[in-house]
């Protein structure tokens, strides 16, 4: 696992081609802190900063092929990399190094851009063909390492961070104000827009090619589903064999996740993905397994009595980190320096505690569960949907809507809620089935009241604006052939994943502290096989995950394989007040600060604030409002204001 | 009596909920709901708020927006309440 960065043309700008390489690398250097190399031919720049996992002796980046023609910067794992190797090999390709690496070299050879097709993994990588001028930016099918990129006058530059782009001389942040639109919407930019204007993220299985005159951006791999209306890809076989078969696909995806030349350790949250890749991890490496835990003083957080005992059940060492309130404020300006995004949770931060933790351990690779909740409906959002649609199509039962009430049972706040007043907030927009993002409509409208605090000046320029239609227009055209809880695993899976989930609480608080996370559930073989079990198998009438519960049943103790759902979540504003508050609150939160940055109204925040600090907040709306405001504000003093000290440049091996 | 009730109510519900006096477009009738200041997770709070403010007792089973989703219903519930429970006023 590393970091990538370089340039495609010529840079307008006296600075030397070698320093502003050094530049960009140096700002991600905390990517790869093992060794860096450059490649420079006058045309492309490549740079790389190494976290050595895989082939740690002869794995140098940027690598070159065998007549040093064409040239690859990599990021990330290609985990299907020994049987790739060994088909080249019997085709006749003669290998230098023992590294995934040199994989891509050769199939590019082969396949040109084509060869995205045969890679089983999660990766970001640059590619210099010489011979055609010609640069390819790639990146992984489900959205795991980030790739961004900018263009300024005529010179293409990359990076895996957008720090790195940053430091291209000239540039300078600005906050696109659609994309804090969508993160007050979705939790996320919609790709390929980031939080900085004129700056881009690749989307997830896309490539870009880059020619002397011109730039495209294609897609080689989508998500999925069967056609509703008949049903043919759906797979026909019966519950028993849908499971055996996930349960093998999931073992070898595990199995493959493990080829590492160096230790391996698994995240366990207490529920039933992490578990099942943690027991999946044992068996296939019985050597002594680690995991690692995050844990809560609030009962409504914690998760550490279910976390011991599946790490009891796996005879596993087991590592928990504590995560206090006071911590969270303390650690969340740097949350913001690598999430690089305004959020609306703190949940990023404590998962940037276990990763100090696990690097500390002395690893460098983590097995964790993320991604099931996705593929395989475990989500509470995927329940309301469902309650609602069966509302809907009777809006005058009175026993419909009861089932309202098994709904987020983990909100303190929605317990004792009458039924008239559950009736009144599921009930907005009921009618609406025919609406594309119908099953994520209550979350948008009241992820969207937080844009109550958005100034005057910030509304005005979002005037006719509307982030739902654009993602409305965004989806693709077999999208309303597919069943509703399609539907909705589609946007959690190809949105919320890569947007948030992957990134602000995947990569970027990882390679914080240059730690890799792989994610077995994410393998697009699994993927693409849980498209195709029948819906009614993953939310069997409310039971979410039903055929993963069913396929795992021998692997995980009791308790675990029937525990409900509880989501990975984190305090929010009330780590930032209570007896010792962040040194930075008050400046940030100040009248005046709010003012120059000019994205939310001084007075509605100073309310909010003063609400704060006399009680806890209670409602979602409130809490997402005050940390949107506040990682606003944050983004703002790290990169607009630069008040952080500059990326020095790294001195890097020159390999070419 | 009811005046004075309605002033305190649309200050509580500005401070708490709206937070900002420049927006306009809250009327005493609309749906805080519908407005998107009140959410899924925010009634409780409201009633918690008005109960300390009017010194009164929200029972449960008045827990509906009949009685919370506008101002003016607020207003109309709150001064009921006082009428039934003078010692509480």
């Amino acid at each position: 696992m590393c970091g990538i960065a370089g340039f495609y043309g010529t840079p307008d700008t006296p600075v030397p081609r070698a320093l502003i390489l050094r530049r960009m690398i140096g700002a991600i250097a905390h990517r790869g802190p093992d060794a860096q190399g450059v490649f420079d031919d006058e045309r492309a720049a490549l740079g790389h900063v190494r976290l050595s996992i895989i082939d740690r002796a002869t794995g140098a980046q940027p690598m070159p092929n065998g007549d040093r023609t064409i040239w690859v910067t990599f990021n990330g794992e290609i985990f299907n990399y020994v049987e790739l190797r060994r088909d080249l090999v019997s085709r006749g390709h003669s290998f230098r190094t023992a590294s995934d690496t040199e994989v891509i070299l050769h199939l590019y050879e082969e396949l040109g851009p084509d060869c995205m097709n045969a890679f089983n993994g999660d990766f970001a990588f640059a590619l210099w063909d010489s011979r055609q001028n010609l640069l390819m930016l790639a990146r992984d099918r489900m959205g795991v390492r980030p790739l961004f990129h900018t263009v300024r006058n005529g010179c293409l530059f990359f990076a895996s961070e957008v720090k790195a782009l940053l430091q291209v001389p000239g540039s300078s942040a600005e906050l696109d104000p659609l994309a804090l639109d969508q993160i007050f919407t979705f939790w996320f930019p919609l790709a390929p827009r980031t939080a900085f204007k004129n700056v881009f993220e690749l989307p997830p299985a896309h490539v870009l090619i880059a020619r002397p005159d011109r730039i495209a951006v294609r897609r080689y791999w989508r998500l999925e589903y069967p056609d509703a209306r008949d049903g043919g890809a759906l797979n026909k076989q019966g519950e028993e064999a849908i499971g055996d078969e996930l349960a093998d696909l999931l073992l070898d995806a595990t199995r493959i996740r493990l080829r590492s030349d160096v230790p391996v350790g698994a995240y366990l949250s207490g529920g039933l993905d992490s578990s099942i890749i943690a027991a999946m991890t044992n068996k296939i490496a019985p050597a002594q397994l680690q995991t690692f835990s995050v844990t809560f003083g609030s009962a409504e957080f914690d998760e550490s009595c279910y976390q011991q005992e599946m790490a009891r059940a796996l005879a596993a060492t087991h590592v928990s980190v504590a995560c206090g309130d006071a911590e969270i404020g303390r650690s969340f300006p740097t949350v913001i320096r690598h999430g690089e995004q305004p959020i609306l949770r703190t949940a990023p931060a404590p998962l940037l505690a276990l990763s100090d933790v696990v690097h500390r351990s002395g690893f460098k690779v983590v097995m964790t569960g993320e991604g099931a909740d996705e593929i395989f409906a475990g989500y509470d959002i995927f329940k309301e949907a469902k309650i609602r649609r069966f509302w809907a199509r009777q809006p005058q039962s009175r026993f419909r809507p009861r089932l309202l009430q098994l709904l987020y049972p983990y909100l303190p706040a929605l317990r004792g809620q009458s039924q008239k007043y559950l009736e009144a907030f599921f009930g907005m927009g009921l009618a609406e089935t025919s609406d594309p993002v119908y099953s994520h409509l209550p979350r948008f409208r009241s992820t969207a009241g937080a844009k109550i605090f958005f100034s005057d000046a910030l509304l005005e320029s979002l005037r006719g604006y509307d982030a739902v239609a654009e993602l409305r227009e965004s989806l693709p055209a077999e999208f309303e052939h597919w069943h509703p809880l399609s539907q909705a695993q589609y946007l959690e899976t190809a949105h919320l994943l890569p947007g948030y989930i992957l990134s602000s609480q995947g990569d970027r608080v990882a390679m914080a502290h240059a730690v890799e996370c792989r994610f077995p559930f994410l393998d697009h073989r699994v993927v693409e096989f849980a498209a195709r079990i029948p819906p009614e198998l993953k939310l069997r009438g409310l039971r979410e995950k039903h055929i993963l519960r069913e396929s795992a049943r021998d692997l995980l103790p009791r308790e675990i394989s029937n525990r409900t759902k509880q989501p990975y979540r984190s305090p929010d504003s009330v780590s930032f007040l209570g007896s010792s508050p962040p040194d930075y609150l008050d400046g940030c939160l100040s009248a005046p600060e709010l003012a120059a940055n000019g994205c939310f109204n001084p007075h509605a925040v100073g309310k909010l604030v003063r609400k704060c600090e006399s009680q806890p907040l209670a409602g979602s709306r409130d809490n997402m409002a005050f940390v949107g405001v506040l990682s606003t504000q944050l983004w703002h003093r790290e990169f607009v204001r630069g008040e952080t000290s500059p990326a020095p440049p790294v001195s890097p091996a020159l390999v070419a | 009596m009811t005046a004075e009730i309605q002033t305190q109510v649309r200050s509580l519900v500005e401070d708490n909920f709206l937070f900002r006096e420049d927006r306009n477009s809250l009327t005493d009738t609309e749906s805080l709901i519908d407005a998107g200041l009140i959410d899924s997770t925010g009634i409780l709070e409201l009633v918690a708020l008005l109960e300390e403010r009017f010194n009164i007792e929200v029972a449960d089973a008045d827990l509906v927006p009949g009685n919370f989703d506008s101002i003016d219903r607020i207003v109309a519930y709150v001064a009921r309440v006082l009428a039934t429970a003078p010692s509480a006023g």
